[in-house]
């Protein structure tokens, strides 16, 4: 028992490894799904371990040299109170859409395949918990690309429903290897400097660097990793693989992305942003955030625009998670701590809000046939269950009191006040607005017409199996509206911790 | 001791109600709910104090404001009638959504901050939604549409008021931002609403987001435009809640705010003139919701404790006999399924009980001695008079009258008697009657035994002389002489009515002969150009809206929401690792 409690950082990793290797022997029944499931679940029980052991120790920081290495030379797995945070929420999240996956993924992918899906689908939940633990900036990069091309894999699966999948899949391949690459050459760039991979030495070396401020390759390096970041996590106007991303790919895959890949691009430019160059450096000197705000600013009000246009609701709540991802954005450039806490408590709302609709849209799709505004109508006598958990995510993303949007929001706008900024308060309001036009826009459909698609008109409720997930993440995102305790001290304290420069 | 707001009985049991179908343990449970909430509201302790933890905020939901407990009285007590007049409707979904909003307003009533009263308020518009599209028509679906979009945007509103109001108090180091204060924005008049620097926008949004709820034109057409539109009983139940909870916010926080007594004085004539052209007779009893909550509004805005007083009593009176007047048409409606004036007439015969009934009402909403109405009213129009404000005493005695020829007598008249349309229909359901028959003796009631509403005003009076005297023999001759002279003039005119009415009403004529030229010169241009913003505002930007959503040719053509190659994706790429090089560079 003392061995696995000193060894948490690192398993929380490797069992999602070799489980998910292991997964491609498990044959073609249910036997990868049901293994998968063990091995999330697995790694989901590590995580809520590594998170109780943090806060039972007091330390600001559990670290963990990988093969007992010095850090500088080796690994070291580094975990604080913002990743364990961030590595609940993804091991969360990825179990109960691994649970999820089953009906969705029986439909939808031909059967000998199921084995290679699940193990691409460990091996992506495996990168990205690698990326949220690791201290190591080369580590990062390491993970980033196990996660990435599992993630084209995965996306490209979809092709057996639509054959635009594929080109969905080497659209993102290509823009999201330019975003790695450029991440890579920013790293690169540091270690030139610093002579360092580890990010808390990077941090300290940083410090000593004599005239920082108009250090070229400092700034070289800032520029590259900002916008590989930024490409990654779909910081408008640098989306553009998004949204087909999120349409063509499989229904399980839509949720698990929309819930996990792009969080934990945010979370990587935390740590670079605040832990290695510092907020004074990122923020401060530089005038990177008015970039970052004004891309974010930009996301809401056209991503929401773009999603009111949209006649697939999938393509629609895609547009939508841009113009979350904006919020979020928005929250950390402001640099002040109820910015970033708003930003750290929406990657967890938005998380279960968003991973909560597509799970719904999911179910439509397994029972419709399609996922159109058109093969949406009249669902609300049929499909109760799930429309209802539809119409409370879409609440969620308007902000209504009362669901976990709000909480977001609400400190988003605190953070705004702090900063004297006025202009992104309106912003955020008109967001809400539109918001509130495309959600209506399902709601529409759902609760007032009558069926058109003649699969729908006789549509059943999806199965529990859909069912228990959906509303297992739907009704986090309701408690976590009503008390946001947890949530929100969490997010607090990270938030100091981050603004103190911490690593 | 009571502990809860006592709102929730109402609201948790809104959530049960559905689980115990449809046989009589639901009825049953129907009508007990709302006398929970009633013995409830009159259990909670003088000293009660309960706090919830919200974030990093102690909310307190349970709080005892000087006109709370007029207003949380009667809410009990008409969602107690209305649950009894809806005893025997078959829809599933209305009565918990009707019980939620009648919950929600009482929860209203006792909130001490203000965050804890938006809360309550934006649920009461969830509520009253689902009880107009309950209507089950494709007019309720429509109308209910509009009334959700007006809700939310006036609840997105107030939101932005109250927002940037407590953090201004935050900035200015106050030590309870979101406690709620009473006549927070009311004694400076216009001073608190001026124009004057940024932060002073929040009272205006505040005001303008209560003001939507409270039906104000140029904010108000939602009213009579989805009221009519629910079932007969959820027109019941729609008519009490929002205009009134809104009346609460308002004496909380509004009290003695000038402009509210010009508000209340459009109100009360729009509802007039609006009322008169009208022919359904629902949405006749809609627009003198308008007009009856005008008579409150001016109260208000006059601010005295007399006027206070007067508008609690008004509000407390006003929503049992407009219950029952809607109780009253809509049996009619039931039985008949005919809602318009022009098809109804000579149901005398054969609806004996729904016609007294309705009667009693219409004389209350007329102020007739002897009725709610006469108690209530003449307390706000003693305060104007006090306060030596002619303008007000005018435009309020003039409605009166004007009240009395709309719903006092044109709905009783053209629906009971007038021609005989041929209709036979019975009395409704024992259920039913059951409800008029106890609203409308409580309409006789208050007006013979005032002292009990009296007591539980907002001022209550504190030596041994009576708060007020409402019997005095100048009061009543006043205002029988205003009655009958205006029922004159009614029969007077009745050819003229009778006439315009299988056609289309001659509007400026009427009003030439009414008040000359007043109307067409003054009211009515402000009143069209009012309709007009209000129509450019909701209708046209729902249009437009509806119009950008939908066109997909459109969408096509805008650069900006074209799906991006790949190629000017990398070069988009491209272009802002330079922008941040060069700021990187050049900082």
């Amino acid at each position: 028992m003392l061995e696995i409690q000193a060894h948490l950082p690192v398993l929380v990793v490797v069992v999602p490894l070799i489980g998910g290797v292991l997964t491609s022997l498990m044959g073609r029944g249910a036997l990868p799904w049901a293994w998968a499931t063990l091995v999330t679940g697995a790694t989901f029980a590590l995580t809520l371990r590594l998170m109780a052991t943090l806060l039972a120790s007091g330390a600001p920081h559990i670290s963990y040299e990988v093969g007992n290495w010095p850090r500088w030379w080796g690994i070291e797995y580094r975990v604080d109170l913002l990743n364990a945070f961030i590595l609940l929420v993804v091991a969360g999240v990825g179990f109960i859409t691994t649970i999820y996956a089953k009906e969705s993924v029986a439909d939808e992918i031909p059967r000998d395949r199921h084995n290679l899906f699940y193990t691409v689908w460990v091996l992506a939940i495996c990168g990205l918990l690698g990326i949220t633990v690791t201290g190591d900036a080369f580590n990062v990069y390491v993970l980033l690309e196990i996660s990435s091309l599992t993630v084209y894999a995965l996306i490209a699966m979809g092709k057996d429903r639509n054959r635009k999948a594929l080109t969905a899949s080497l659209r993102y391949l290509i823009l999201g290897s330019v975003g790695a690459s450029f991440i890579l050459l920013g790293i690169g760039y540091l270690m030139m400097v610093t002579g360092t991979l580890n990010m808390e030495d990077m941090r300290e070396q940083l410090l000593r660097t004599p005239d920082l401020d108009h250090h070229r390759t400092v700034l070289v390096a800032f520029a590259f990793l900002l916008v590989g970041l930024s490409l990654k996590m779909a910081l408008y106007p640098l989306h553009m693989w998004l949204p087909k991303a999120y349409t063509y790919a499989p229904s399980a895959v839509t949720a698990l992305l929309a819930a996990t890949a792009t969080k934990v691009a945010v979370y990587m430019s935390f740590r670079f942003l605040f832990g290695i160059f510092g907020p004074e450096f990122s923020f401060q000197r530089l005038p990177s955030h008015l970039i970052l705000l004004a891309g974010a600013c930009l996301g809401v009000v056209f991503s929401s625009l773009s999603a009111i246009r949209q006649q697939s609701v999938k393509r629609l709540l895609a547009y939508s998670s841009v113009g979350q991802i904006a919020y979020i954005v928005a929250g950390f450039s402001l640099a002040n701590e109820n910015g970033v806490a708003a930003s750290i408590i929406h990657i967890f709302n938005h998380a279960v809000t968003k991973g909560g609709m597509f799970m719904a849209v999911g179910a439509v799709a397994l029972r419709v046939g399609g996922t159109d505004l058109k093969h949406m109508r009249g669902l609300g006598r049929r499909m109760p269950l799930t429309m209802a958990a539809l119409t409370v995510g879409g609440l969620g993303l308007v902000g209504f009191p009362l669901t976990a949007g709000f909480i977001s929001k609400w400190y988003l706008i605190k953070g705004a006040l702090d900063a004297g900024m006025w202009g992104l308060i309106a912003i955020v309001l008109l967001g809400s607005i539109l918001a509130l036009v495309y959600v209506w826009k399902i709601i529409e459909a759902v609760y007032f017409h009558e069926p058109e698609d003649p699969r729908a008109r006789d549509a059943t409720e999806a199965p529990i199996m859909m069912l228990v997930p959906m509303w297992t993440l739907i009704g986090l995102s309701l408690y976590f509206g009503v008390d946001a305790n947890f949530t929100s001290d969490t997010a607090l304290r990270a938030a100091k911790s981050l603004l103190g420069g911490a690593p | 001791m009571i502990e809860f707001p006592p709102g929730l009985i109402l609201v948790l049991g809104a959530l049960i109600l559905p689980l115990l179908g449809r046989g009589p343990v639901m009825r049953a449970f129907s009508l007990l709910l709302p006398l929970a909430t009633l013995a409830a509201v009159w259990m909670v302790p003088g000293d009660a104090q309960v706090t919830w933890s919200f974030l990093d905020l102690e909310l307190r939901p349970l709080v005892w404001n000087a006109p709370t407990r007029v207003f949380a009285t009667i809410f009990s007590l008409m969602a107690f009638g209305g649950a009894l007049f809806a005893l025997n409707q078959p829809r599933r979904v209305e009565l918990p959504a009707a019980f939620m909003y009648a919950g929600s307003a009482v929860c209203v009533t006792f909130a001490g901050d203000i965050l804890t009263l938006f809360m309550f308020w934006e649920l009461m518009a969830i509520g009253s939604t689902i009880v107009v599209w309950s209507g089950g028509t494709p007019e309720a679906a429509k109308a209910g549409q509009r009334y959700v979009a007006v809700h939310l945007v006036g609840g997105v509103v107030l939101m932005a008021g109250i927002l940037a109001h407590v953090f201004a108090l935050k900035a200015g180091g106050v030590a309870d931002p979101i406690a709620l204060r009473y006549f927070e924005f009311g004694p400076n008049g216009f001073d608190a609403l001026s124009f004057a620097g940024a932060g002073d926008i929040a009272p205006w949004l505040i005001l303008i987001g209560v003001l939507v709820n409270a039906a104000t034109p140029p904010l108000g057409s939602w009213l009579a435009d989805a009221y009519p539109e629910a079932s007969e009983s959820g027109t019941v139940f729609l008519s009490a809640f929002t205009t009134k909870t809104a009346v609460y916010v308002l004496m909380i926080l509004f009290a003695g705010t000038e402009l509210l007594i010009y508000a209340g004085m459009l109100m009360a004539v729009y509802g007039i003139v609006y009322a008169i052209l009208e022919n359904d007779m629902r949405r006749i009893l809609a627009y003198s919701i308008v007009n009856q909550v005008g008579f409150m509004v001016c109260g208000i805005g006059i601010g005295t404790e007399m006027a206070l007083n007067g508008a609690a009593a008004h509000a407390f009176a006003h929503i049992i006999y407009k219950a029952l007047l809607l109780m009253s048409a809509g049996s009619v409606l039931y039985m008949t399924g005919k809602r318009k004036c022009t098809d109804l007439g000579g149901l005398y015969h054969t609806m004996p009980i729904t016609m007294w009934c309705g009667i009693i009402g219409a004389l209350a909403i007329s102020s007739f001695p002897w009725t709610s109405g006469f108690v209530s009213k003449s307390m706000i129009s003693q305060a104007a008079a006090d306060g030596h404000l002619f303008l007000p005493w005018m435009v309020l005695t003039a409605a009166s009258a004007g009240v009395f020829l709309h719903a006092g007598i044109k709905f009783p008249w053209f629906v009971f008697f007038q021609k005989d349309s041929g209709l036979r229909p019975k009395d409704p359901p024992w259920n039913m009657k059951a409800a008029m028959l106890l609203f409308a003796f409580l309409c006789v009631a208050l007006g013979l035994g005032y002292q009990p509403l009296y007591d539980i005003l907002p001022y209550p009076a504190t030596g041994p002389e009576p708060l007020y005297e409402p019997y005095s023999a100048s009061h009543i001759v006043s205002q029988l002489q205003l009655l009958l002279w205006s029922g004159l003039a009614f029969f007077l005119l009745l050819p003229i009515l009778k006439r315009t009415l299988t056609i289309t009403l001659d509007f400026d004529w009427f009003y030439r002969a009414f008040f000359p030229g007043l109307w067409r010169r003054a009211l009515k241009p402000v009143v069209d150009l009012l309709v007009n913003l209000r129509d450019l505002f909701f209708d046209e930007c729902i249009k437009v809206g509806r119009a950008v959503t939908q066109a997909d040719a459109l969408a096509a053509q805008i650069p900006i929401f074209r799906e991006w190659s790949l190629g000017s994706a990398m070069v988009l790429t491209t272009f802002v690792l330079f922008v941040y090089l060069i700021v990187g560079f050049l900082h």
